[in-house]
């Protein structure tokens, strides 16, 4: 298999098949809601059709979102924006992927969903002689990506300071604010401080984390854990109907800032995280 | 569970309550924003809604074999249709609006004078819902709308959802959304 092939692989098994820890998440959350209720109604909905989706290898969901690829840098010349493209292209045509690129201008479609800036392609620096490298995919929908907020701290209406005290209520009133929109139960991604642009990358780059990880620093891991039962204490549940699930996982990571700023930015992502890492010899 | 079959009467559905959870059975019509702008400015709607349902949804559909095949049917964002579905369900008699999101209180009080829910499917759930159409007996406006906003008539088996908005006034989606910021007050 050549390249634009393994990649446009890639493609289809992130579009049609949840990560293994995202589904047992749904499966406990299941677990957890009271049987017969319209939250338990919705997950065994999602579950039945995750299930669905990778028996008949077709999308999970209808909008296959924004691609973002992560690159080991070991592949840079292997792994090019034109092979990358030109595996989009394929997977479109296949129907793995929704014609989903819109030029902002014109409003027309980019009916191979290729254009300058799409897919998103980051190179990761990742040590010199390495023997192969990992080509990381992430898909996100625009439902959830317009629950995405970004605070400036201090923010004096939620009484939130420049401390991990005013981070956790900016993100408990991220949640509240993005109700079931978002296709709840959502997953979170963090960051606390950078600039307004890597604020939200970072932020988007947690999600790339299993749900079972937890962060290194002593102090945000334990406000993951905190802020993740206080969440789902906000009763919001699957879709917004009401239920104990809000959200599957919540994942922080703090970034230097100027003296000027504290920027607390939150990345919503749906239920449907499609996420995959692929090997790759260099 | 509760099994709802086209034609739906007024009775079965002033018998649902908000959080109740429904399988649908039989003729679906889907529509959104360009029907029902068509609507509003006067246009002859192409199908009967009366006693029917309109599902808020912008299919992916190839064609085959002469017909037509449903690969992903989830639903969409109602609120848009906000401004055009009072009158909609007045004029039409639609018992059932499926979609995503939820809609204002006006519509909830036309819901509740003229016998209609909101359902709300599961968004995302793109794959399952296609399953469920186990027919694509036609379509109308497809060539003045295209095929995302045409009205495209699905006869469906087991189609799942839950009633978010029901004919008595209640509404899940406030109710969750005035529980939530009651909590948050308290977390905050």
């Amino acid at each position: 298999m050549g390249i634009v092939e393994r990649i446009a692989a890639l493609i289809c098994e992130t579009s049609t098949s949840i990560p293994e820890d995202v589904e047992s998440a749904l499966r406990r959350a299941l677990r957890r809601e009271v049987k017969s209720s319209s939250a338990a109604m919705v997950l065994k909905t999602i579950l039945d059709n995750v299930k669905l989706a990778r028996e008949k290898a077709t999308p999970l969901c209808q909008d296959t979102g924004t691609l973002t690829f992560f690159v080991d840098s070991s592949l840079r010349k292997k792994v090019t924006p034109e092979k990358i493209k030109a595996a989009v292209a394929l997977a479109t045509d296949k129907g793995w992927l929704r014609k989903n690129t819109i030029d902002s201008i014109s409003g027309r479609s980019y009916d191979d969903n290729c254009a300058d800036g799409a897919p998103v392609v980051h190179y990761v620096e990742c040590g010199k002689g390495r023997r192969s490298g990992s080509v990381t995919l992430i898909m996100k929908g625009g439902g959830s990506e317009n629950m995405s907020r970004q605070y400036s701290l201090p923010d004096s209406y939620l009484g939130a300071g420049r401390d991990l005290a005013g981070v956790r209520k900016c993100i408990l009133d991220a949640v509240v604010k993005a109700q079931g929109y978002g296709c709840a139960p959502g997953i979170l991604g963090v960051c606390i401080g950078g600039d307004r642009a890597t604020g939200y990358e970072v932020a988007k780059e947690q999600l790339l984390r299993s749900l079972d990880d937890k962060a290194e620093d002593k102090s945000l891991s334990a406000l993951e854990s905190k802020i993740l039962v206080e969440a789902n204490s906000l009763g919001i549940g699957p879709m917004g109907l009401g239920g104990k699930t809000t959200l599957l996982g919540l994942k922080i990571a703090a970034r230097p800032r100027v003296p000027a700023s504290f920027f607390v930015t939150i990345a919503y992502m749906c239920w449907a995280l499609r996420r995959r890492t692929i090997e790759v010899p260099v | 569970m509760t099994e709802l079959r086209y034609p739906f009467t007024e009775e079965s559905i002033r018998g649902l309550k908000a959080g109740d959870a429904v399988s649908i059975s039989g003729r679906i019509y889907t529509g959104r924003d360009k029907l029902h702008k068509y609507f509003a400015d006067g246009g002859k709607l192409p199908v009967d809604f009366e006693d029917g349902s309109l599902y808020h949804c912008g299919p992916v559909i190839v064609s085959e074999k002469g017909g037509y095949k449903v690969v992903a049917a989830g639903p969409t964002t109602s609120v848009r249709e906000n401004p055009y579905e009072p009158e909609f369900i007045a004029k039409t008699g639609v018992r059932l609006i499926i979609g995503k999101g939820g809609m204002d209180d006006v519509t909830l009080e036309a819901m509740r004078k003229h016998g209609c829910v909101y359902i709300q499917a599961v968004g995302g759930a793109a794959a399952l819902s296609a399953a469920s159409v186990k027919a694509v007996a036609g379509v109308s406006l497809l060539k003045e709308f295209g095929a995302a906003e045409a009205v495209w008539h699905f006869d469906v088996e087991g189609f799942c959802g839950v009633v978010a908005m029901d004919s008595h006034g209640g509404n899940l989606f406030a109710d969750v959304a005035k529980s939530s910021a009651k909590r948050l007050s308290e977390l905050i």
